[in-house]
């Protein structure tokens, strides 16, 4: 399909086309952090924004979801909840993020013959059509470039939009970003030859601008070796077990299911957990096969670049840079693994 | 379950009603539970051995219990649970007649085609007698399958032993052989062996075809390590050592991350492992 233009000014307009049809969700800025909520109103959306504190993969994975309530008489009555099933459009949605989507999509809808699908993920996930927005000014710890994406990437968004001064040059990748597109009117104009040299200008500045890169070229082999290394011992001494890292990384998918309730009703809810947190691996009787600290740091670099890899073929990383500009103690993500690949065995 | 169920599961258990509880010791207790709709029971009923079901409790929570009984008595279904944490205490207070929720069965379970026509060298240890319960069952009642079955199970002390009375009935039936013992006994009137499982080896060591036997074990991680070493001597091979794994689980579908050692998950992959796959995890224990 022929690429299209926006104009900057008829944004607010398309937006609200969008609000009138679908459930929209943006970037929004409040108390000077932005992340992704529902918008009511156009005015709300932030797009000045580079990277949301928290991925937008709780649009998809809440970071808590009720899965039944129940009421406590003399019999216990459970009542399932229906899911969300309204259309959605997740509109400024960076590159990075949304291969986060792509990342998680194996592990909640099934990959072979027989997964267990979750019907809470799946159902937002095939009803959500994503609109990109490209990167034109990546941040410092941005290196999405590491595992083959772009800020500009077409990849894993349904529709693309870059800034490209005046308007917005639209990129459109799949049939349902084709559908949403011919629903919206006729807001859109063709887009002239120059105006495709401008977004390959900008997508190749942006680019050039990223300055970090991890390079995983023979990790997953590496780290076959390297189970028993010092280097986890001595990065784990560093960290303080906050969580913070698995909290904000886009393809950190464990949750916790706990019950909250009175003592005539309450709910069974599903919410995030992490592996940093020694009561995660703990049996009731005591016994923890993950016991150290040493043992959680190095699960969760093994879980991205060993067995996700192994499992799925994709690194559980999407190289947008949270986990490093969040650590409160430093820990550095890309300088990890370039030790793993310095490192002797 | 099938895949169709599989793909909208929601979490969604079943209510079972208690048939009957016992005492297995201080600490262990015996429930016999049967779901209340019909329809379920006959479908649940199709289980493996070494598969575990998953007990929800509104307002406390949910756990996984391995399943003790067999699928070729398939009216009920009997679980051994030891009382150590929230939801257990909670299931304590229930009386025969009460109700909660059942989910599952979750898991591979036991390959018994594949044990078919061996020797099965059954060790466990303590709690381990819950599961393998199932699968001894299962021997007795499809005997012809089966050649030999021996059976070494250790607990801590005689009060500790569960299930006693079932294993020497099976004994004294010459359904299979079993030797019991203890690693303790304070009170000093234990009628069988004292010292630790791997003992056990000795009574049967040269009866063993390692051509033709399955061994399968489970108990405390530290029983693991030691029981491997005798079946490595007797030479049975790698790929016939079945053992089954404990992990704290939540979702029981692959999902929540919790029961994951290295890339596979226990829930899924497991709780049943050979020697083989296990020998490549590591933090096994």
């Amino acid at each position: 399909m022929e690429n299209l233009v926006l104009s900057k000014e008829k944004l607010p307009e398309m937006l609200t086309e969008i609000a009138s049809k679908y459930a929209l969700f943006g970037p929004i800025e409040e108390n000077g952090v932005t992340s992704f909520k529902h918008i009511s109103n156009s005015q709300e959306i932030n797009l000045d924004y580079l990277r949301s504190r928290i991925s937008p993969k709780d649009l998809i994975f809440q970071q808590t979801e009720t899965l039944f309530t129940f009421s406590k008489g003399k019999e216990v009555k459970v009542n399932t909840p229906q899911i969300d099933e309204a259309k959605r459009v997740i509109f400024g949605i960076r590159s990075c993020d949304a291969r986060g989507y792509s990342i998680l999509d194996p592990v909640f809808e099934g990959k072979r013959e027989g997964d267990y699908k979750d019907p809470f993920y799946t159902k937002k996930r095939n009803r959500s059509t994503l609109i990109g927005l490209s990167c034109n000014k990546p941040e410092v710890n941005c290196f999405c470039t590491s595992f083959d994406d772009s800020p500009a990437s077409m990849k894993n968004v349904d529709i693309l939009f870059t800034d490209i001064g005046e308007k917005y040059f639209i990129d459109i990748v799949t049939e349902k970003g084709k559908e949403l597109i011919e629903n919206l009117g006729n807001l859109f104009s063709k887009a002239s030859e120059e105006d495709g040299e401008v977004r390959e200008r900008v997508e190749q500045d942006a680019i050039n601008a990223i300055t970090r890169h991890m390079n995983t070229e023979g990790v997953v082999e590496k780290l076959e070796k390297m189970f028993n290394h010092e280097l986890w011992q001595k990065t784990a001494m560093r960290c303080i077990g906050c969580g913070i890292c698995t909290y904000l990384c886009p393809t950190c998918h464990c949750f916790d299911m706990q019950d909250e309730a009175t003592l005539k009703e309450g709910a069974r809810i599903r919410v995030w957990d992490s592996c940093m947190y020694p009561e995660y691996t703990m049996h009731a009787s005591g016994h923890n096969p993950r016991p150290a600290r040493m043992n959680r740091v190095r699960n969760r670099v093994y879980h991205k670049f060993s067995y996700f890899p192994k499992n799925d073929k994709i690194f559980a990383c999407t190289g947008c840079g949270r986990c490093i500009d969040y650590c409160p103690v430093n820990i550095d993500i890309i300088d990890v693994i370039a030790k793993v690949k310095e490192a002797k065995i | 379950m099938n895949n169709k169920e599989r793909k909208n599961h929601q979490y969604k258990a079943h209510s079972a009603e208690i048939l009957d509880l016992k005492d297995l010791s201080y600490d262990t207790r015996y429930f016999k539970v049967k779901f209340v709709d019909p329809n379920i029971q006959e479908k649940l009923g199709e289980y493996k051995p070494g598969q575990f079901a998953i007990f929800s409790i509104p307002g406390v929570g949910e756990a996984p219990f391995s399943i003790s009984s067999t699928p070729t008595r398939q009216s009920f279904l009997e679980f051994g649970i030891r009382k150590v944490g929230s939801i257990t205490e909670a299931l304590y207070k229930l009386k025969i007649g009460d109700k909660f929720d059942i989910r599952g069965p979750y898991g591979n379970g036991f390959e018994m085609d594949k044990m078919k026509d061996h020797d099965l060298i059954i060790v466990s240890g303590g709690l381990g007698a819950v599961p393998l319960r199932s699968l001894l069952l299962y021997a007795c009642d499809k005997r012809e399958d089966f050649k030999n079955v021996y059976f070494l199970n250790g607990a801590r002390t005689p009060e500790d032993m569960l299930f006693r009375e079932d294993f020497m009935a099976m004994h004294q039936r010459e359904m299979l052989e079993t030797h019991l013992t203890v690693d303790e006994d304070p009170k000093g009137d234990w009628p069988y062996h004292i010292g630790v499982v791997t003992k056990l080896f000795e009574k049967i060591a040269d009866r063993v075809n390692n051509k033709n036997t399955y061994a399968i074990m489970c108990g405390p991680p530290i029983m693991y390590k030691f029981v491997i070493k005798e079946l490595l001597k007797l030479k049975i091979p790698k790929e016939k050592i079945f053992m089954t794994l404990e992990r704290r689980m939540k979702c029981g579908q692959g999902h929540c991350g919790h029961c994951a050692i290295g890339g596979v998950y226990t829930c899924l992959d497991g709780p049943v492992f050979t020697y083989w796959d296990i020998e490549r995890l590591k933090e096994l224990i």
